[in-house]
């Protein structure tokens, strides 16, 4: 046990190593960003100017408003944003992070477990029909961008059938079903295409035969022996998927009007907001650390053959 | 011999493939008695390993079986469901494989991988399972069977995953054990003390074997009666004294001459000429005869019936016909049957 958690202590220095890393780039490339956080600019005099820079201390030297920002960061402080009204950075974002929390960790949860089960019957009914019909959902759920589900969903299930609201954040979890089945499409696809290459490869492999030899009906085989081994290498691409899934997701939340951290993102980009940038980036990055963190604990779960550190759990 | 327990009936087994039909096993009848081993012997692609499967009803996608019978407690395997062929696999007849190292579930303990056929055929619960499970450890020699129960396959060596193997194989007491050359991917010592462990196995359970193997070595240490077979057929069968020292078939002549002994006086190691037949196309008439120094002509137009020679040995070769032209036998071949008659005749005398 003391392996593990040296194993987790070791990685949690490494990703902070990696926040530091990452803020630090953000926060000089940022610098370079054409333009400045003032919407009207073109009517600010010089002398209007000097007193906002001084305001919000953008007159003092890179360096120093680096080590002011990060001082700050260190306390949870993460400025005030110059877009919306003086808010602090921290408090827009606390309350918009739970819809964008809620949706990804639903399509996230939806999308692979169907894709396990889909991909799981293509390989158990290898070459046939089933298999064709899963191959072709996996390819179109692969090619065709998020958005686009989107809108069909929308048009189909609120338009005509009225089933679920049509967008906004204001009906519980109806108005969360149709962004999550949007969301949830690409990982679907994805875990499908994966978990039947791998199964294929496990249902001929000899301890599922031997598992057959026990005498164990084809299902049980699959999901006993065969679904583990096969899950693997999906733990794998869990990280990448989730990285999409975030990103993705910005386009999704702007088409359903959910109040979430991707529209914010995208419009603090647009207003040099640099205090709402550096916040989101810290948040995606910290959020991407974990996952990889998590996905590396999932692994030895999984695999007793790669247990971290030798550990038992 | 004692009692039927298996009977095989012209048995025919064939894989659709890319290339054509391939006839793997064309016409293999034997039987199994209770209690004995019998070793199916013969080269890659003879047909000894598809002929185990069909047994287990364990044949791939692309595998049918043509023709023919298995019968077992007096009823066709071929005929039953997959359903019901469920309930006789790892119950009645259990299967060990060749590759130790590939046959365990690496992300299952061996305790629960043990345990599995005990729930899934007796019914049994879990804890009672795994203490039929560590009885099973105890049997197979696996020291420290508590602890080790909870290990996973990767912190075994190969020699222990096989007698694992072997252990999940005997989990439900099954009438016929198929060991599918369960010795082939080990070296030398440990193939020793798998085969010591099984025959002490067999001993104390009283299961009948079948030993696929295409280790002589192997088959003179266990078997009660070999078959041997060649391109899907089985060419001569007998006990393990008739085959090794008053073999009848040309083929059974060469593999016994391809083994090396220690009073070989030959300066190279004797090697059976040409390669086995192309099962898309099989010959005509007796398949070995390409290879056959001593073929006759009429091996070239009609198959061999068996020939009996005993009452428990029977071979697949023109040369026992009675018009059959007298051969002079290998050297070596013929040197066998003296040592073995001598060698009968000192054990007599020590005894008389």
């Amino acid at each position: 046990m003391s392996g593990f958690f040296r194993f987790i202590l070791k990685r949690i220095v490494y990703m902070l190593i990696t926040l530091l890393l990452i803020s630090s780039c953000t926060f000089l490339l940022m610098n370079f960003l054409p333009g400045s956080p003032y919407g009207n600019e073109e009517k600010l005099t010089n002398k209007q100017r000097e007193v906002m820079n001084e305001r919000y201390g953008l007159n003092k030297p890179l360096g120093e408003r680096y080590i002011i920002y990060m001082s700050g960061m260190l306390k949870g402080d993460f400025g005030i944003s110059l877009q919306f009204g003086d808010q602090p950075v921290r408090s827009i974002l606390s309350k918009r992070i739970g819809p964008s929390l809620q949706l990804g960790i639903q399509a996230m949860i939806l999308g692979t477990s169907v894709g396990i089960i889909l991909g799981m019957i293509a390989a158990m009914f290898q070459n046939s029909f089933i298999d064709a019909i899963v191959s072709l959902i996996a390819i179109i759920g692969r090619s065709v961008p998020n958005f686009v589900f989107a809108v069909l969903l929308q048009l189909l299930f609120a338009v005509y059938l009225k089933l679920f609201p049509i967008a906004l954040w204001d009906k519980g979890f109806l108005s969360t079903v149709l962004p999550t089945v949007a969301l949830s499409v690409s990982p679907m696809a994805d875990s499908a295409r994966f978990i039947r290459t791998e199964m294929i490869e496990v249902l001929n492999s000899d301890y599922i035969e031997l598992a057959r030899a026990k005498g164990m009906s084809e299902w049980r085989v699959a999901f006993k022996h065969g679904l583990r081994n096969a899950l693997i290498p999906l733990i794998t691409i869990l990280g990448p998927m989730s990285v999409s899934l975030m990103t993705g997701s910005l386009v999704v939340e702007n088409i359903f009007a959910i109040p979430g951290i991707g529209e914010q993102f995208v419009k603090s980009i647009m207003t040099n907001d640099y205090s709402t940038i550096m916040a989101v980036t810290m948040l995606y990055s910290t959020m991407l650390v974990t996952i990889i963190l998590f996905v590396d604990i999932l692994y030895g779960i999984v695999d007793p053959r790669i247990r971290v550190g030798g550990g038992e759990y | 011999m004692g009692e039927k327990i298996l009977e095989i009936n012209d048995l025919h087994v064939s894989f659709q493939t890319f290339a054509g039909r391939v006839q793997a096993v064309r016409g293999v009848s034997l039987t199994l008695n209770k209690g004995e081993t019998l070793a199916l012997v013969g080269e890659s692609g003879s047909g000894k390993s598809v002929t185990c499967r069909s047994i287990m009803r364990l044949l791939s996608k692309n595998a049918s079986i043509d023709s023919g019978k298995i019968i077992f407690n007096g009823e066709d395997l071929l005929s039953k469901t997959d359903k019901e062929m469920q309930h006789i696999r790892g119950k009645d007849i259990a299967m060990v494989f060749q590759d130790p190292m590939t046959s365990l579930n690496p992300t299952m303990t061996v305790g629960k991988q043990v345990a599995e056929p005990i729930i899934l055929h007796q019914k049994l619960s879990k804890s009672e399972a795994m203490k039929k499970a560590l009885e099973l450890f105890r049997l197979v020699d696996i020291p420290e069977p508590e602890k080790r129960l909870k290990y996973y396959p990767h912190q075994f060596s190969g020699g222990q995953r096989q007698r694992i193997v072997i252990a999940i194989a005997l989990a439900c007491n099954p009438k016929i054990l198929i060991a599918d050359e369960p010795t082939t991917a080990l070296d030398v010592t440990i193939k020793a003390e798998i085969l010591d462990l099984m025959k002490s196995i067999q001993k104390k359970v009283s299961t009948s074997i079948i030993f696929v193997t295409h280790d002589l070595g192997v088959v003179a240490n266990i078997a009660n009666r070999v078959a041997v077979m060649y391109g899907g057929k089985i060419v001569e069968i007998g006990t393990v004294d008739e085959i090794f020292y008053n073999p009848k078939h040309p083929y059974t002549w060469g593999l016994l001459r391809s083994v090396p002994t220690l009073d070989d006086r030959e300066d190279s190691l004797y090697a059976i000429p040409g390669s086995p037949p192309d099962l898309l196309d099989p010959p005509k008439g007796d398949v070995f005869a390409q290879r056959n120094q001593y073929a006759l002509n009429v091996d070239a137009y009609y198959e061999p019936p068996m020939f009996k020679v005993s009452q428990t040995h029977y071979a697949s070769t023109w040369l026992l016909d009675p018009r059959a032209p007298k051969i002079k036998i290998p050297q070596s071949i013929a040197a066998r049957w003296q040592y073995f008659k001598s060698k009968k005749q000192s054990f007599k005398d020590k005894r008389g």
